[in-house]
């Protein structure tokens, strides 16, 4: 990493929503689950981690075999144990829910099993092959997805070289996440264990920018795309510009990346309705903003996040604002925000003579990001699909471009962490099946 | 890595985890996905003429959520022809050469016995485990345990078959007996090469009480049957170190059996001098894929402990388990209880004053102390609080001095590490042998004082 830390940001004020266990917790946790064979936590997570076989090894006090068992199916189990919705996924699934009874806590033994192994100071659990394949991999974006391919390309001797065009690495894993699932040093924590791998990241490298596609081409064996989403999407209503309104993407990065402790939150509107919206608002309701409220355009069955995220927010004191449409950004003479101006809707329509004001200090827009579409365009035989996301088989991180492979948020405009985990360890498999068969030919 | 591999008197095995002879060794098939699995060696079921089986034939004991801590059975030995069985362990033995297949066999006269042998080593058999333990049935026939319960009886059929026998000679103990080091003695006596053990233990294990019947049902009646699973390992590992401190039986290598599912357990048994370990109910409760765990677990503590070799734990808790008169009676432990942990659930105030010693109390800690006694606590009664008062007052507090140290109320503490026990000693070691050997045996108080 070249980045470091501020020790004094914001975002370490956060307490962790779900603690480590200690040893006696994890292993009774451990001990209630029943071993089902061709579990369904297994086939509900997306990276297919043998799930049952590393609880039962936290139960026999196992623990780097626990840590085994997750990181050959999910190299960033680590991150993942913090930032799986696992309540829609793994623990969403676990049989116990059908009896009615709690599930398995999943992701917290997956957190004990990972934890005890992420410090540098313990004995490694992988050991590389040596680099005896003289393949080179080139990775543009240093994001879960294009870590977790060149992870485990370097895990079997394959030079792995990640370009980024920031000086930190991680993508939204580090900066953004939710601080109270995932904070951005312990995800620069798990991202120097997978350089210690063998994995290389060159900071302040942009492709199409500092570098073309076509050199990459040239000087690499295969390159993937793993480069994520763009800017947030803006609203473009009147007042939009200036202090006080931001993208949510961008506002959680300053927050957990360059706001200081004490920082004051003042009254918030969050202007969306998906996960990235709930994140934002439940963040700032955390660090005592005096009232923040969330501006839906349609009703709360209808908005894309989850009900138990939803939940959780509506504990921590935010309200929701349903079938609202903001229509101008209001300021006070000093050009401070003061308000929303907003109308109601009905049908998707705005309903005529509704408009009212709702004053606030910060609006923040949680209504999408743009899709990045410069670096497929570098890549001959690469293409985008409508939507601006790059076309690829999600089983394989196959692009038009044989010597290219694609995954994560710019393949699927947008899903977790774990997807664009398993998006690249499938294309560090497939290309390790390439290089394998090429060798074998040649 | 550490090295698993292992030498039991002459038979070679990747790792020293076998499977018992028992359901999971029935047949070739079994056993050679659960060689692909990652076991070391099988135990075959035993072999002898054929029996007829009842239904039901199992029945479990659960602890809260936990399935079949202990197991009961009155299954008897292999239902299958002996050619087809004996078909079965060549091609075994073809395909997995480095794998340790042992037969289990039991049968009655020194003729049968020599041609049970012959025909099991000529299908090559790396050794041959004697099953004097099955407590049910096969005894009522004066098989199994009811050989295993005659030191003289077991010592001569060992014989008879070491006459007989080219490859190694396994005697398996039934744990149905007084004194375990007699059958072990007897055996060793009789020429055995290794002796493993421990069989089931005779059991009834429940009553069906609408029926009136024990369990396993057979129509409208039960047997006594044998019981094992994780409930007895304790038994098992005491069988094991007794016989494990007699150097005259020793010298034979053990295999340890009973209650074993994780590597902790098959770390346990070598620490007290096995050299393999053989598992059953926890493969019938798991499958064959529990020895992922056997093998992880027990090469990373060997590790992790600097051993190079199984080889190097093997027997390493022995020497430390020791008569009752030898332990070192000025060696004390206090209870502590960490504040900041406790949840208050009281469990130890319940347990110290009613099941141990009435030195855990609940409320302030400020009444007068009695004069120090062996008669704990009587004095101090717990006062009731007040309801709402104290903040964190249901945190309990150790009366240190009365406290003796049994660890009960660490043993019922549901947070772990709230509850630690703090060494300190009453003065240099002395042991009740040093206090007998002194005349200072006495204790004040007796019968005739
Ligand atoms: C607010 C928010 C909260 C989230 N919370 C969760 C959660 O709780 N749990 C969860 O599982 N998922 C969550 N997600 C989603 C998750 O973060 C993403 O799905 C995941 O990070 C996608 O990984 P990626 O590797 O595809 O892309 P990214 O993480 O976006 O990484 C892409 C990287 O590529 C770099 N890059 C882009 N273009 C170039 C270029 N031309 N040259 C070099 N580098 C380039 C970027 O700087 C970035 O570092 C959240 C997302 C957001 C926005
Ligand atoms: C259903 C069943 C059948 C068994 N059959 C045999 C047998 O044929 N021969 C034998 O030596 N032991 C037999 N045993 C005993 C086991 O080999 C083993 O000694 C015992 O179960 C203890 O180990 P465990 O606690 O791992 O189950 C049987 C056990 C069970 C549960
Ligand atoms: S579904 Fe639940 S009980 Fe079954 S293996 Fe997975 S965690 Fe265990």
């Amino acid at each position: 990493m070249t980045a470091t830390l501020d020790p004094d940001r914001l975002e370490t004020v956060f307490p962790d929503k779900k603690p480590l266990y200690p040893e006696g917790e994890a292993r009774a946790e451990a001990e209630r689950c029943l071993y089902c064979v061709d579990a369904p936590c297994i086939k509900a997570c997306p990276t297919e981690i043998d799930i049952p076989t590393f609880i039962k090894k936290i139960a026999s006090g196992n623990v780097r075999g626990a840590a085994q068992t997750i990181f050959a199916q999910n190299l960033l189990g680590y991150s993942c144990a913090r930032v799986c919705p696992v309540e829609v996924l793994c623990e969403g699934s676990c049989v116990y829910n059908a009896w009615e009874r709690e599930p398995i806590k999943i992701g917290r033994l997956q957190r004990y099993a990972t934890d005890a192994v992420m410090d540098p100071s313990t004995a490694p659990i992988f050991s590389p092959k040596p680099r005896t394949t003289g393949r080179k991999v080139a990775l543009i974006g240093a994001g879960p997805a294009s870590l977790a391919c060149a992870g485990y390309l370097a895990l079997e001797g394959v030079e792995a070289v990640i370009f980024e065009k920031r000086p930190v690495s991680g993508g939204l894993n580090t900066w953004g996440i939710a601080p109270y699932k995932l904070k951005a040093d312990d995800a620069l924590l798990e991202i120097s264990w997978i350089e210690r791998m063998g994995v290389e990241i060159r900071h302040g490298v942009e492709i199409g920018r500092d570098i073309t596609g076509a050199q990459l081409l040239d000087q690499y064996d295969a390159v993937f795309i793993g480069v994520g989403l763009g800017d947030d999407t803006r609203l473009g209503i009147p007042g939009e510009d200036g202090p006080g309104v931001m993208g949510a993407v961008a506002w959680i990065e300053e927050m957990k990346l360059h706001m200081k402790r004490g920082t004051r939150i003042g009254r918030v509107i969050v202007v969306g309705g998906g996960n990235t919206a709930i994140d934002v608002a439940r963040e700032c309701a955390s660090l005592g903003g005096a009232e923040v409220s969330m501006v839906y355009r349609r009703g709360h069955e209808q908005m894309s996040g989850y009900v138990h995220e939803m939940m959780g927010a509506r504990k921590e004191r935010v309200r929701l604002i349903e079938h609202t449409q903001p229509v101008a950004v209001l300021r006070g003479a000093g050009g401070d925000v003061t308000g929303l101006r907003c109308v109601r809707t009905e049908g998707g329509k705005n309903v005529a003579g509704s408009d009212h004001d709702i004053p606030c200090d910060l609006v923040a827009v949680a209504i999408g990001q743009s899709k990045l579409r410069a670096v497929a365009r570098e890549l001959p035989g690469v293409a985008l699909d409508a939507r601006g996301c790059v076309v690829c088989d999600p089983t394989t991180g196959r692009t038009g471009n044989p010597k290219v492979y694609s995954g994560g948020d710019c393949t699927n405009g947008g899903k977790e962490v774990v997807n664009a985990v398993a998006d690249g360890r499938n294309a560090a498999r497939t290309m390790l099946a390439a290089f394998a068969g090429q060798s074998g030919a040649g | 890595m550490a090295d698993l591999s292992i030498d039991f008197c002459g038979i070679k095995s990747p790792n020293p985890f076998w499977l018992a002879s028992a359901p999971p060794a029935n047949t070739g098939e079994q056993v050679m996905r659960a060689f692909d699995a990652g076991w070391g060696g099988a135990v075959w079921k035993t072999l002898g003429d054929p029996i007829v089986n009842v239904t039901s034939r199992f029945a479990a004991v659960d602890l809260g959520t936990y399935k079949m801590m202990g197991l009961n059975n009155i299954e008897l030995i292999t239902d299958r022809p002996l050619d087809v069985n004996l078909r079965e362990i060549a091609e075994v033995k073809k395909r997995y050469p480095k794998h340790a297949v042992i037969a289990s066999l039991m049968t009655e006269t020194k003729e049968d016995w020599r041609v049970l042998i012959k025909r099991c080593e000529d299908v090559g058999v790396d050794g041959l485990e004697l099953n004097f333990g099955c407590p049910h049935g096969m005894c009522e026939r004066g098989m199994g345990s009811s050989v295993g319960q005659e030191p003289k009886l077991l010592q001569e059929i060992t014989s008879w078959t070491k006459e007989f026998a080219r490859t190694p000679v396994l005697v398996k103990l039934t744990p149905n007996t007084g004194d375990i080091t007699e059958p072990g003695f007897a055996a060793v006596a009789g020429g055995a090469d290794g002796i493993s053990l421990i069989n089931t233990i005779k059991s009834i294990i429940g009553v069906d009480l609408d029926r009136m019947v024990p369990f396993p049902r057979v129509a409208g009646a039960s047997s006594n049957g044998g019981y094992c699973g994780p409930a007895v390992k304790p038994i098992a590992l005491h069988m094991v170190a007794a016989l494990a401190r007699e150097p005259g039986i020793a010298r034979v290598p053990i295999s340890g059996i009973g209650g074993i599912s994780t590597w902790r357990e098959a770390a346990e048994f070598i620490a007290l001098g096995c050299t393999s370990v053989q598992v059953c109910t926890a493969v019938m409760h798991y499958g064959y894929r529990i020895v992922e765990d056997l093998i992880q677990g027990l090469s990373s503590y060997l590790d992790e402990h600097g051993m190079k070799s199984v080889n190097e734990l093997r027997g390493r808790a022995v020497p430390s388990y020791q008569e009752w008169g030898d332990l070192d009676l000025a060696y004390k432990l206090v209870a502590k209880i960490d504040k900041d942990k406790c949840i208050g659930c009281q469990l130890c105030v319940t347990a110290c004053n009613d099941g141990a010693h009435q030195c855990i109390f609940t409320g302030p800690d400020d009444r007068e102390r009695p004069p120090h006694a062996h008669t704990h606590g009587k004095a101090i009664a717990p006062v009731p609080l007040p309801i709402g008062k104290h903040a964190g007052s249901r945190v309990p507090w150790v009366d240190e001095p009365e406290c003796v140290g049994c660890n009960l109320c660490q043993l019922v503490c549901p947070v772990s590490g709230c509850i630690t026990m703090e060494e300190s000693r009453t003065g240099p070691p002395e042991t009740w042998n040093d206090r007998v050997a002194q005349g200072r045996a006495r204790v004040p108080g007796g019968i005739h004082d």
